[in-house]
């Protein structure tokens, strides 16, 4: 068993700090902190929860001066371990910070503490006819601070982006514990350096999240959805091109690929072709007239390159049943077998065929499940594999997989990670896409701000040899 | 792994752990987690915790005591799962074998064998416990006690319940009620009534309602004799081999009749009789008895909704409808109750914020763990009171208790009303019992 990093005294210390919340030490509590949604059990030597700002401040001068590690943590959905404390000491649970979510319409923000969910941002805006268009699957449960953290994705990033994209200003304990502000409550800001888009995404390696800024948008009037399905993947990614060149911005475009299709059938039978090598699903937004002729012309070019067939939704009630197939593919998928590794390497929109078909060797080369879905529109593939963590044979193939769909992405002119995150697993392969000298800029990055390697360490960056273990 | 670890796996269910991909999509239903504010209370962060028992990170199971004793059960996380984890048999499982390690404290131990073994499971002993209500309003007691500050000092704070439990049905009219009552109407079903045996000794009444209702809506009722108690609440507490007990004694009775369903009006019941097909699946002479007996029950409102009905008064006035966990999560019946509502004219039903959380009864839970319950009824109450609805309906005689515990909390005894769906359709269709008719 690990060392605790926590002496006696620390405890003490920490215990004094906060005045207004809890420290949690309990066998019981430390385990259930000790996890996220992705791989590895990693005990914290004791759980924080506080909402003062200056709490944590304090707490973080003290980690800073003692060298203890501490992990801001939300409620713990990261895919890729984000949140995990690899070296003990201290977890932040961030998610008690939920009390603050304003929306001023006039300057189009709405100004959030870490703990808010991103579900609630989404209907407070929608309240006054505005929207905050990052949609990641678990919004209902993440928090905004989790989320920003990892700038967290969603099947609207096509269209209208990702979470960087709306954030505009930060209050930031910083690793030494000093509180910062960055940015501000204007779209339009260059003073200094942009610390705001150097933060997000930063999987809380450089300072922890107090309170965001965000910028909303006008919501759109109405939506409407398609289902195209076709008999040849390439014919999909071909149709998808098409689409995105033809003047549309759908809000949505999602594939499904065979495997995902006839696991569905086989999960919940909703009438798919389970025949069919795939199908995608077209969300568009904006005013009802543009939507009749844009769904009308989509659903035209779909049938030019080969469409089997083009299904349109009349109503929301059918818009929600298309829209079944994809939510039902998790689900569905994990009934196959109980470990799901669920990647989201991206490529450019046009090599989305080439990478079906080198993930489609990938699935012959290593014997594995390998299910295919995601966000066809921005090149934001899922490709899951699904295997038994109790199989070490299976899992060493497992391993082997996943290295190729890394180097198959990067190969295309992609990247490790479209919306997942680094974190421990993906942290082999940084210099694979970086270069040397790309990933030693992040270092130094890293180093300026956190001389003492407390915030979360373990992270983005892999120690020598470190290689991918799954189990 | 050694042959006690391999055994603690099998007697945990760790095999049904492995199915959890730890998303967290059941943090925010689960109301233990979002009331104490701690992953620990979580339906994740308890799978964690047998997990880490299986593969042996975890030695000692009075780690996991706490965390799972606090679970309300109401499996609201078994809904929101997107893989399926069922979370009902892994806590089950657990709380069997930490009750197995485990040694009570006297007052617990004397609640656990006294009600669970020899009151509820008894006809005789749940009329005593009727008979001795109505002795203790009707003899001037209730009063006496409650004048003299004596309730308050009850142990488990069952003073706080004394003052909400309905008017008790006196002995002679409990002899009274019908074994059989014909269709009052074209004949569609033949239902075997399950009385259970809190909702007949204190809710007698509501069990005499939903026998009228039905014969009005065209069906012959048969109350079976010999039945038991479900063995819901033996379950949740970890009794497995009562539970099983109880369970084989109801599927015998009911056999003897030759019913299109059986048929209760609590949730909690309807909810532990669809799972004797999961309880007794791996008992040859029992399992397929078993299954058949899941497949008929139903809960009332199920068979009202496929019935015609006799007509109903119009009522001006708003309605909301605090859910049975194990109605929605188990039985997976939440449209019929509200369709049934919706069928009163004038009805304003409104939908309260949260309708799926839990009230915080939860079978004894209340007694046992008063405060947290509390804690979880005074957040219902808040979205209740929201609705601005005069009526709070529910469908499970402890929602039915908590619920009215929560309106005397809020101090609006005066203008809030709660009562069973039943109790609500009766009274709009006129319907009273006793019914000399």
């Amino acid at each position: 068993m690990r060392r605790k990093v926590l002496t006696a005294e620390h405890l003490t210390q920490i215990q004094a700090i906060v005045a207004t919340g809890r420290v949690l030490t309990d066998e019981s509590d430390l385990f259930s902190y000790s996890f996220d949604g992705s791989f590895g059990t990693y005990l914290p030597d004791a759980v924080v929860q506080t909402k003062s700002v200056d709490e944590l401040a304090a707490l973080v001068k003290l980690a800073n001066r003692e060298k203890i590690p501490v992990y801001p943590r939300g409620q713990s959905t990261s895919l890729s371990g984000g949140p995990l404390p690899v070296k003990g000491g201290m977890v932040f649970d961030l998610s008690v910070m939920n009390d603050v979510l304003e929306v001023y319409e006039e300057d189009l923000v709405a100004v959030v503490s870490p703990g808010v969910l991103t579900a609630a941002i989404h209907k407070a805006a929608e309240q006054r006819g505005l929207m905050y268009p990052p949609d990641p699957s678990s919004s209902h449960v993440s928090t905004i601070g989790g989320n920003l953290a990892e700038n967290s994705g969603g099947p609207k990033g096509l269209k209208y982006g990702v979470t960087k994209d709306y954030v505009i200003g930060l209050e930031v304990i910083t690793p030494e514990g000093e509180i910062i502000q960055t940015g501000g409550r204007t779209v339009k800001n260059v003073t200094g350096y942009d610390l705001t888009k150097l933060i997000v995404g930063s999987e809380g390696t450089l300072g922890i999240i107090t309170k965001a800024i965000l910028r909303l948008i006008p919501k759109p009037q109405q939506t409407a959805t398609m289902m195209a399905i076709f008999d040849s993947l390439v014919d999909a990614g071909s149709a998808i091109s098409k689409i995105l060149s033809s003047g549309i911005l759908p809000s949505k475009m999602e594939l499904m690929d065979q495997a995902s299709i006839v696991a569905v059938e086989q999960y919940e039978p909703l009438g798919l072709p389970t025949d069919a090598a795939a199908l995608i699903l077209i969300e568009m937004d904006g005013h009802p007239l543009a939507l009749k002729a844009e769904t009308e012309q989509a659903a035209a070019l779909c049938q030019a390159v080969g469409a089997r067939e083009v299904r349109i939704a009349k109503d929301k009630k059918e818009e929600a049943e298309l829209w079944k197939a994809r939510k039902l593919v998790s689900p569905a998928i994990v009934r196959i077998k109980p470990t799901k590794i669920s990647e989201d390497a991206t490529v450019p929109r046009s090599k989305i065929p080439q990478m079906c078909e080198r993930l489609q060797e990938i699935r012959e080369t290593y014997k594995i499940h390998l299910v295919v879905f995601g966000h066809a529109g921005d090149g934001n593939l899922h490709p899951n594999i699904i295997c038994d963590k109790t199989d070490e044979e299976e899992m060493r193939r497992v391993e082997q997989a996943v290295t190729a769909i890394f180097k198959a992405a990067i190969e295309l002119g992609g990247t490790l990670s479209g919306e997942h995150g680094i974190g421990t697993m993906k942290a082999p392969f940084m210099e694979m896409e970086l270069g040397a000298a790309g990933l030693d800029m992040m270092r130094r990055i890293k180093h300026a701000w956190d001389p003492n390697e407390i915030m979360n360490p373990g992270k983005i960056f892999p120690v020598p040899g470190q290689k991918l273990e799954l189990s | 792994m050694d042959s006690t670890q391999k055994q603690l796996r099998e007697e945990l269910l760790y095999d049904k752990t492995n199915n959890c991909v730890q998303c967290g999509y059941c943090l925010p239903v689960c109301p233990t987690y979002v009331a104490f504010g701690k992953e620990t209370h979580s339906p994740r962060g308890r799978i964690n915790l047998v997990k880490m028992v299986g593969e042996g990170r975890i030695t000692n199971l009075s780690v996991l005591e706490e965390p799972f004793d606090y679970c309300l059960g109401c499996r609201a996380c078994e809904t929101a799962c997107p893989t399926g984890v069922e979370y009902g048999a892994i806590l089950e499982a657990t709380r069997a074998a930490i009750v197995r390690r485990k040694r009570f404290t006297v007052p617990v131990r004397i609640l656990r064998k006294s009600m669970l073994k020899k009151v509820f499971p008894s006809r005789k002993m749940m009329n005593l416990t009727g008979d001795a209500m109505w002795l203790y309003e009707k003899s001037g007691l209730k009063k006496a006690l409650r004048t003299s500050g004596i309730t308050k000092a009850l142990p488990f704070h069952l003073g706080a319940f004394e003052s909400i439990v309905p008017p008790p049905v006196s002995p002679a009219e409990r002899k009274r009620a019908p074994g059989e009552v014909k269709a009052r109407r074209a004949k569609q079903f033949t239902i075997a009534f399950f009385t259970g045996c809190i909702m007949d000794a204190m809710f007698h009444r509501i069990n005499q309602l939903s026998i009228r209702l039905l014969s009005e809506a065209g069906c012959d009722v048969i109350v079976v004799q010999n039945q038991t108690c479900c063995g819901a609440l033996h379950a949740h507490s970890g009794e497995m081999e009562e539970a099983k007990e109880l369970a084989k004694r109801n599927i015998e009775a009911f056999e003897k009749v030759n019913a299109d369903y059986i048929v209760n009006n609590a949730g909690g019941c309807g909810a532990m009789k669809v799972e004797y097909g999961h309880l007794l699946a791996s008992e040859e002479e029992w399992a397929e008895r078993a299954k058949a007996f899941s497949a008929k029950s139903k809960d009332i409102s199920q068979i009202l909704a496929l019935c015609d009905l006799p007509p109903f008064n119009p009522r001006e006035e708003r309605v909301t409808y605090q859910r049975s966990c194990h109605m929605t999560n188990v039985q997976k019946v939440s449209k019929e109750p509200i369709d049934l509502l919706k069928r009163v004219p004038g009805i304003q039903f409104v939908e309260m914020d949260q309708a799926e959380m839990c009230c915080g009864s939860a079978g004894i839970y209340n007694i046992v763990h008063y405060d947290a319950s509390m804690q979880i009824l005074d957040e219902k109450m808040q979205h209740a009171k929201a609705t601005d609805a005069a009526i709070i309906i529910t469908t499970n005689p402890g929602c039915l208790l908590q619920m009215k515990l929560g309106v005397e909390r809020e101090g609006l005894s005066q203008s809030v009303r709660v009562l069973h769906l039943i109790e609500y359709l009766a009274e709009a269709a006129g319907i009273s019992v006793p019914d000399e008719n």
